[in-house]
């Protein structure tokens, strides 16, 4: 049975001088119970596709079916049974407030859903407990390290057990250790609960790790959809690099038709070969240049990374566009300031971590 | 019913915050309190009549029921119209987002907001107003009453615009001009410090197209105790109009697909 059903979801955004087209078309379904990766570079479109399916970003054109309720008829029918980690990084944060305690977090969540007090009580304990959060209760948000704040804000997204919870980006920011805690806790919820779990990452180590299947969307389309290892299928092999004196262009032409070579592409003057076994294929490239008096500077030989999985896929690096840390000193410093010249900042000042 | 609920509950978490920073609620009153200690006394010795408002006694009891509603109108002024930079922080932590996503009615997000921000008003206020009496403001009850139901008017309609507009501009940088440039000159023109009527007539002329004159003029008018003319009736028209218009906007960008 399908939870997400989605048609033709796109979302134009204009402004004085453009257009942009963020989502060109996006045709999903998620089954009940899968836990599903949306996986692209920043700006590929992960985020707003996440917005639309969430209520909090309207489709220029398209329809949804999300958990039962549709998405343009009945926004508040899809509010009430999803839940949404928003990420943590950017322009916004992950939905929790500096000055709030844990607790009043978890019960002030459970107020919105109409859950009745004693209930809540329950659950925010049972949640303290499932997301190992135990003893931080009464502790102000503020105080929490970057991997209990976010665990706290997955809790959030949990206190009225949805069957479906969207996660944007739930481990960007964290270090390693807290990853792979993280991955363990979302694996429990599917496990233990039976929820549907849609999240987006750009580590493909993290699809991987997780989801059953992954889209992987680019410039507003899903350019591919499979489990972790029919992918990785598509874009398996060993990459050798190779610096050339000169003549880039003809060694490119041909290697291109070299049986061993699957894919070229020529990236800062060097040029990238993806074949099915680098050790086998090396001898076969060094005698065809030779061959052709093709003089190397350099040649390495390597095991496919993260970068190459997304060059091979989306025609884009990951390199360029590393996620930002979690930053808001600079605006709360503004905040405080306006704050003490007479203006009355509510909640505000106080930087995280 | 849910509205309310909805509101209420919003409401409630906002005094909590608000309670944990209180700060915040004394930095706003400061301000009106200083200009009753520093500047009311210079009011006290300007001849009789010059004053509106007074019945001609002159002195410090016309002086203060002159100055008193203006400063009252001052802090829900300015105390309104800075409330949006919380909602900029708040946008900034996610928390606006993660109510947007929750079954919380949208329009409750705003009014739960704004009503701490009247209760925080009508706090300060009545400081503000024992410590008039403590330099010699002696005023009706029912006129101190009507009084509140005029700042409460504004603050509503300024409170729900502020954070409508911050919430549009998403940021402090570009937030505090705007606010400062269209506050000051409005204040300027309402003759809150000093009566308009001590100005030359080009500038009594453009004091008109302020709707906080309006208000004033009504407010002092109650503190005389004239209840019932022209100048009161006016004045209640512009403050209810001025909060309904200004809620119905600033509801407007509440409930957007994409605020």
């Amino acid at each position: 049975m399908a939870i997400i059903e989605a048609s033709g979801l796109t979302r134009t955004f204009k402004s004085r001088k453009r257009t942009v087209h963020a989502v060109r078309g996006v045709d999903l379904t998620v089954g009940d119970g899968e836990i599903v990766g949306f996986l692209g570079p920043n700006g590929a479109g992960k985020t707003t596709t996440l917005r639309m399916l969430t209520t909090l970003l309207r489709p220029t054109s398209g329809t949804a079916v999300v958990a039962g309720a549709d998405l343009l008829r009945d926004p508040l029918g899809v509010r009430k049974r999803i839940g949404y980690v928003p990420q943590a990084i950017g322009q916004t944060q992950g939905g929790t407030s500096d000055m709030c305690l844990v607790i009043e977090e978890l019960l002030d969540q459970a107020e919105a859903y109409r859950i009745d007090r004693a209930e809540a009580v329950g659950r925010a304990a049972q949640l303290v407990k499932q997301l190992d959060l135990g003893g931080l209760d009464q502790r102000l948000v503020k105080t929490l390290s970057g991997g209990q704040r976010r665990r706290l804000e997955i809790a959030l997204g949990l206190v009225h057990q949805p069957p479906l919870v969207f996660l944007d980006e739930p481990t960007t920011g964290l270090d390693p250790q807290s990853r792979s805690n993280m991955w363990e806790h979302i694996r429990a919820l599917r496990g233990d609960l039976g929820t549907t779990v849609f999240l987006t990452t750009h580590y493909l180590d993290e699809a991987d790790a997780l989801c059953d299947r992954v889209f992987i969307i680019d410039h507003g389309v899903i350019a591919a959809t499979g489990t972790p290892d029919e992918l990785k299928r598509q874009v398996s092999g060993d990459v050798v690099t190779l610096r050339l004196n000169g003549a880039t262009e003809a060694a490119r032409s041909l290697l291109a038709v070299q049986p061993v070579v699957r894919e070229v592409s020529v990236a800062d003057e060097e040029l990238r070969l993806t074949v099915e076994t680098g050790e086998e294929a090396l001898p076969v490239l060094l005698r065809v240049l030779d061959g052709a008096g093709i003089t190397m500077s350099a040649i390495s030989l390597s095991r496919p990374t993260l970068d190459d999985v997304f060059l091979t896929l989306t025609g884009r690096s990951l390199r360029d566009d590393s996620p930002g840390g979690r930053d808001a000193g600079g605006a709360d410093g503004a905040a405080a300031e306006l704050a003490g010249a007479g203006a009355s900042a509510g909640v505000g000042a106080g930087s995280k971590e | 019913m849910s509205f309310i609920h909805d509101t209420w509950f919003i409401f409630r978490r906002q005094v909590r915050l608000i309670l944990r920073n209180p700060a915040f609620l004394t930095i706003g009153l400061l301000q009106p309190i200083l200009y009753l200690v520093l500047f009311g006394p210079l009011l006290t010795n300007l001849p009789a009549g010059s004053l509106s408002g007074g019945s001609g006694t002159g002195g410090a009891a016309q002086a203060y029921r002159f100055f008193v509603p203006g400063l009252l109108i001052q802090l829900a002024l300015f105390g309104s119209t800075f409330v949006g930079f919380a909602i900029i922080s708040d946008w900034r932590s996610g928390v606006i987002e993660r109510y947007r996503v929750t079954p919380v009615s949208r329009v409750s997000i705003l009014a739960g907001r704004v009503l701490r921000d009247v209760a925080m008003l009508i706090v300060q206020s009545i400081v503000l107003i024992l410590a008039g009496l403590a330099f010699g403001l002696r005023a009706p009850l029912p006129a101190v009453l009507m009084g509140f139901v005029y700042i409460v008017l504004v603050a509503i309609g300024l409170a729900s615009v502020s954070y409508a507009v911050a919430l549009l501009l998403k940021s402090e940088d570009s937030f505090a001009p705007l606010i400062n440039s269209v506050i000051v000159p409005l204040v300027l023109l309402s003759g809150i410090m000093l009566p308009l009527t001590l100005g030359p007539g080009w500038l009594q002329g453009i004091a008109r197209i302020s709707p906080f004159r309006y208000i004033i003029d009504a407010m002092r008018e109650a503190y005389a105790g004239h209840y019932f003319d022209t100048i009161v009736v006016e004045g209640l028209a512009v403050s209810v109009g001025l909060a309904a218009v200004f809620m119905w906007l600033g509801s407007r960008v509440f409930v957007r697909e994409n605020a």
